[in-house]
């Protein structure tokens, strides 16, 4: 029988010399140190140069200022209500709910893009209009899109460096010729997407603009087959093209007035068209256009009755997180999708804690 | 006739055992998920969509442990703790229970409060628990941090008081918990356990 005396005993004839111990007790250090070194990398302590959705705000806040409690990024904005009329074509590409025959409730927001809330419209400044459908089974589909017909850049490294590059100097008002002309040197694909960009006629106001995801995603069946798309907004207001002359008349809200305006007329109203990828089209490359010809799908029509204040708006408080998609809706590839998601909830978490400041469209502004 | 009588009332029971080395994996991989997200572009969407859907089963998990525990009988400390020790060791557990408790629900509740969609996988998903309020998310997202780098200092010191029975103490505190059936721990001078 093994009694107490003897486990004690037999303990300490191997006691541990205070040598050894010492170096018992570093190697616990050691262990210990590796361990927290290893959450601080993953936390990305020991690269301090690479992008984060942290350093990607700060650059957007560098160029733009810090304005209390906006977006950092299409900072300029209303909100909008209104709902989607689905007429029942999508469920044969995807089994999101948001596709079955029915209305759907809508909320939206109209934004320049730039980090300044209180920038004068003018009529190349990107248009942006997010949109928050609310599924009857409680998911939700998010989305944020432009007026653009393809993304300038192509990766989120090349975004925070054209943000830099386009960033206007402060004597010209313009970008440095030169410091663009650096970047373009380096982004023959931006250059090449410019030149999609400008050929393109941009219309006279938000409420006739078209606006594009840019980004593929893939919609799934309820066979579980998937395919590659991206979607627009197409307007049925008649198009009318912008008047370069016109951010000179005085009115820094005309784009928004003029929305407003119209909204109070009647409602207006956006064909959402599924455009469908063929095998080989790129889904990780928001910066190429697929080529002309894919079928494009007509799921059904956005109507917007309603417009607010980004002040009295619950837009406002929204992310809108072009990765928050329902079943029957994946992300593709593209790296701009994490990123952008990433960025835009870094943004929300820096001015959700912020005062908020009168937005430059006043809820009196909007009223009829 | 000889110890091993005593020997099974000195691990945990086997329920606690999976529960304690189940969850270990589990809040190790959030926090090193947790804080390579924030820090992540490429990979941001991806992670959030594994971190609140794990975060969501810790909550579940760490309520049928905290009852598990309740209702099981625990191994006694050794003699090789000191009360002081021991009273650090029950604090230390507490907090555990507390924390991992918690901070999945201030996870939670900061997506209610921003009105993001908590979505588990496809399309079910959780309601939202509190108002929309930005300023609310704004606390409740600096809490979960603020909660998490304590997760992880805690576990440091859990991991490191165990280092140094294991290493210096040299007492098999360790086995108590280990994930294998120990068949002879031999803690020195502690008592049987009660049968």
């Amino acid at each position: 029988m093994r009694s107490k005396s003897t486990t004690l005993t037999e303990r300490q004839a191997t006691s541990l010399s205070t040598c050894s111990s010492l170096i018992r007790l570093a190697a616990i250090g050691v262990v210990l140190l590796s361990v927290a070194a290893a959450f601080l990398y993953l936390g990305g302590w020991f690269s301090p140069r690479a992008l984060t959705p942290a350093r990607f705000v700060d650059a957007f806040e560098r160029v733009d200022g810090i304005h209390s409690g906006f977006r950092r990024n299409h900072a300029k904005g209303v909100g909008v209500s209104g709902f989607f009329e689905s007429n029942g074509q999508g469920t044969r590409l995807s089994k999101a709910v948001v596709f079955r025959t029915g209305r759907i409730p809508v909320i939206g927001r109209f934004s320049l893009s730039g980090g300044d809330p209180y920038v004068a419209d003018a009529p190349d400044t990107v248009r942006g209009l997010g949109l928050l459908f609310r599924l009857p089974d409680g998911e939700e589909w998010r989305t944020a899109m432009v007026n653009l017909p393809v993304f300038p850049v192509k990766t989120p490294q090349a975004f925070y460096e054209f943000l830099f590059a386009s960033q206007p100097d402060p004597q010209t008002n313009k970008p440095d010729p030169k410091k663009m002309g650096a970047f373009l040197a380096g982004h023959p694909e931006t250059v090449q997407a410019f030149k999609i960009i400008q050929s393109r006629p941009v219309s006279s106001g938000f409420e006739n603009s078209t606006y594009n995801s840019l980004i593929a995603f893939h919609f799934v069946d309820a066979n579980g087959a998937s395919v590659p798309v991206r979607w627009s907004m197409a307007p049925v207001q008649p198009f009318a093209a912008a008047n370069p002359m016109a951010s000179t008349q005085g009115n820094k809200n005309y784009l928004f007035d003029a929305l407003i305006a119209s909204i109070h007329q009647h409602a207006l109203e956006w064909r959402l068209m599924i455009t469908v990828g063929q095998p080989g089209d790129v889904t990780d490359d928001s910066n190429i256009p697929w080529p002309d010809g894919r079928e494009q799908v007509d799921v059904g029509t956005l109507e917007l009755d309603s417009i607010e204040s980004d002040d009295a708006s619950p837009a406002r408080d929204i992310n809108f997180d072009p990765a928050v998609l329902p079943a029957g809706m994946a992300p593709s590839d593209d790296p701009l999708l994490s990123a952008r998601s990433a960025v835009y909830s870094q943004s929300f978490t820096r001015r959700a804690g912020e005062a908020k400041e009168p937005s430059a469209v006043t809820p009196s502004e909007v009223r009829k | 006739m000889n110890t091993s009588t005593t020997i099974q009332g000195r691990q945990f029971p086997a329920s606690m055992r999976l529960l304690h080395w189940l969850m270990a994996a589990m809040v190790l991989s959030m926090l090193g998920v947790g804080v390579a997200m924030v820090a992540s572009l490429g990979s941001y969407h991806a992670l959030v969509s594994f971190h609140r859907p794990l975060g969501i089963l810790i909550l579940v998990l760490v309520v049928v442990r905290y009852v598990n525990r309740r209702f099981s009988a625990l191994p006694p400390f050794p003699d090789t703790m000191s009360s002081q020790e021991r009273s650090i060791a029950s604090a230390s557990e507490l907090l555990f229970y507390a924390l991992l408790f918690v901070q999945p629900l201030v996870g939670w509740g900061m997506l209610s409060a921003a009105r993001y969609p908590i979505v588990l996988f496809g399309s079910l998903h959780l309601f939202p628990f509190l108002p929309h309020s930005v300023m609310l998310y704004a606390v409740l997202r600096k809490t979960h941090t603020v909660f998490a780098y304590l997760l992880f200092l805690m576990f440091l010191a859990h991991f490191g008081a165990i280092l140094f029975h294991t290493l210096i103490v040299r007492d098999g505190l360790f086995n108590r918990m280990a994930p294998w059936r120990v068949r002879s721990i031999v803690l020195p001078g502690s008592a049987p356990a009660k049968e």
